[in-house]
């Protein structure tokens, strides 16, 4: 009992020792700390990935590996059949380029005006600033669904200022067209434009204002400072917006749906018919059968989104470090 | 440059920089007032009135409040709707604010396969499309059978156990003397995670932005102060990226209300049943919630937000 308390005491004040033992003790938390870490991580992404994956998956099957039983994940037969009837069925190809077209413009379309936008609140004094900006939140927080009606309504007959009546012309329709779309996200109302208004003036409010103050003392104006010297510095929350804009643009299904525009430009909506297609002109009533196009039109759908982002992933995540989202 | 000269001459630089800026600022103005303000007068103007449909136009008497009273005691569904995307709303915001603060941290942290691990967790944004939702319901009704899509959510809420007895680790915490609210909010908690992961793509990254942008020096004076890390957080991490629960408050509780069943009702009276006035008061009542909790969640956090300038 007395030399087992001595070499305690011993080992209590070698000091040589003690180091050892916070050595391994720091080293057990931290590797205990990565453990955790890495089973949540690859927890949390196993559900993310895991339907995708299943998902993808199942679109190769052919009919006798859905029913075989001993198949699971990997197809005995791969076959490309479902992708084959899938793009043809919806038309893919030219469906997607039309929709590439119309989202690409938006997104350009809404970062030239939010910007801007954006810009006049950050840097310039005017009347009513306060209460302008308050619109600005106003608009992030109402829904867009509460204002349906309306705007159903004001492109239902479309008469800008009454100038089609007072010249005795019917009021245009402008359902089914484009044109809504690009009307209201020219005008700073289109698809979650006051977030994007918002995210563009935080940022330019960060940005040093000697930059365009020697832009002035150079002689430069307020548009030229404006497109040469505050854009190229905006680049992080440009791409921040670029990449959420194309994204929701390419989800929205409310939108589309309420001006009812036409799916030779919305492929979420040739996704949504695509089962009911295939059962009426392919015959194809098997819902376990059928539920493979719908999966490879699923996998059709989102490739794009996916290779866009695994392009900008990188410089997109760095972005928004820097955009101005944190205020 | 000199014909901006001349064509401000006699104005001060102020005035000349507040007309630039109101130039600059001129698109949102004009799209506030055409497509926000007037539509929000016509709704509250649809909510207050009959509406008839003829033909392709329509007519509207004022009826006042017998709108609200219709639908608050005659429609069969507005209410349990309503109630119940409130109840989630409010259910979801610190269940997705604390797990996205959490992840955030966690990927905020040197190690190996981080990017990777953010590219995965920003996924579920690039994924939540209604369209997909949709089709991959279908499938499921189709699938079973039926074209309801209620068989299929009990089906899954079923199976979800997965070959763990949940009602032993339901009866362990009863013992532990857990109130039953709090147990029904964990066991709530956890039948949902999947759709909390979902839901909080975009909230992990404005946390890791706030989280990055907190200047190490802090965690130096911390550290030579000699705060343990759980002081640390509390001390120095939390208050830097409290601006942000605000923000990211605002969000979930808009994302969760747009997908949520008193809109899609709305909708629905609207353009199915083609009863504009009931869908106005529909939605207009929904609104008013929304910013409710909002007003209220906001003032909440308030009191935890510490403004760093």
């Amino acid at each position: 009992m007395e030399s087992l308390k001595q070499k305690l005491r011993a080992f209590n004040t070698d000091t040589r020792l003690q180091n050892e033992k916070r050595r391994m003790i720091r080293w057990f938390a931290s590797f205990l700390m990565s453990l955790f870490r890495l089973t949540l991580i690859v927890g949390i992404s196993y559900v993310i990935l895991g339907p995708l994956l299943g998902i993808a998956v199942s679109s190769f099957f052919s009919n006798e590996d859905r029913y075989s039983p001993v198949v699971y994940m990997i197809a005995q037969n791969p076959t490309l059949d479902r992708y084959r009837l899938t793009i043809t069925e919806m038309n893919y190809f030219s469906v997607m380029w039309n929709m590439l077209v119309y989202i690409c413009s938006l997104t350009v379309i809404q970062i030239a005006v939010c910007s801007m936008v954006g810009y006049g609140f950050a840097r310039f004094q005017f009347p009513l600033k306060k209460l302008l900006f308050a619109c600005v939140i106003i608009v992030i927080v109402i829904p867009s669904h509460t204002i349906m009606l309306p705007l159903y309504m004001t492109f239902r007959h479309f008469d800008p200022f009454w100038l089609f009546s007072l010249f005795g012309a019917e009021p245009m329709n402008l359902l089914t067209t484009l044109t809504p779309m690009y009307m209201m996200t020219l005008l700073g109302a289109g698809l979650r434009s006051g977030l994007y208004i918002y995210i563009f003036t935080q940022f330019f409010r960060g940005l040093p204002k000697e930059i365009e103050e020697a832009a002035f003392v150079d002689g430069a104006g307020t548009m030229y400072t404006y497109v040469r010297v505050m854009i190229p510095n905006a680049m992080p929350s440009i791409l921040t917006v670029t990449i959420f804009s194309l994204v929701w643009q390419y989800n929205d299904l409310f939108y589309a749906n309420l001006f009812n525009l036409s799916n030779d430009w919305i492929l979420s909506k040739r996704l949504n018919s695509l089962q009911s297609s295939l059962a009426g002109i392919h015959r194809i009533t098997d819902p376990a059968i059928s539920a493979l196009y719908v999966y490879a039109g699923i996998i059709l759908m989102i490739l794009p989104m996916i290779l866009i982002y695994v392009f900008l992933q990188r410089k997109f995540i760095e972005g928004v470090e820097r955009s101005g989202i944190v205020g | 440059m000199t014909v901006a000269k001349k064509r401000g001459k006699g104005m001060t630089l102020s005035r000349r920089r507040a007309i630039t800026g109101l130039l600059f600022v001129s698109p949102f103005i004009f799209g506030f007032l055409v497509f926000y303000a007037r539509s929000l007068y016509e709704t509250i103007l649809f909510a207050v009135s009959e509406t008839s449909i003829e033909g392709l136009g329509y007519t509207r008497s004022f009826t006042g409040l017998d709108n609200f009273v219709k639908a608050f005691t005659e429609h069969p569904r507005f209410n349990q709707f309503l109630v119940d995307s409130i109840i989630s709303m409010v259910v979801d915001i610190p269940l997705i604010i604390f797990f996205s603060l959490f992840i955030a941290i966690m990927l905020n942290q040197k190690f190996k396969g981080r990017t990777v691990a953010r590219a995965i967790f920003f996924m579920p944004v690039l994924l939540n499309a209604p369209a997909i939702f949709g089709a991959l319901e279908m499938v499921r009704a189709m699938m079973l059978g039926g074209t309801s899509p209620a068989p299929a959510a009990m089906l899954e809420s079923a199976g979800s156990g997965g070959g763990v007895s949940i009602g032993y680790y339901v009866g362990l915490m009863r013992d532990l003397g857990l109130p039953n609210a709090a147990l029904d909010y964990i066991l709530g908690a956890v039948a949902r995670i999947n759709y909390v992961i979902t839901m909080s793509g975009v909230q992990i990254i404005i946390f890791l932005a706030a989280l990055q942008s907190i200047s190490p020096s802090l965690y130096e004076v911390a550290k030579i102060e000699g705060a343990t890390p759980y002081e640390t957080f509390w001390k120095v991490t939390f208050p830097m990226v409290s601006p942000l629960l605000v923000t990211n408050m605002v969000y979930t509780v808009l994302d969760s209300f747009v997908n949520s069943r008193v809109l899609q009702e709305a909708y629905d009276t609207m353009f199915r049943e083609l009863n504009y006035s009931l869908g106005a008061v529909f939605s207009l009542v929904s609104m008013v919630c929304v910013c409710g909790i909002l007003g209220i969640s906001g003032w909440l956090i308030s009191k935890f937000v510490y403004y760093h300038n």
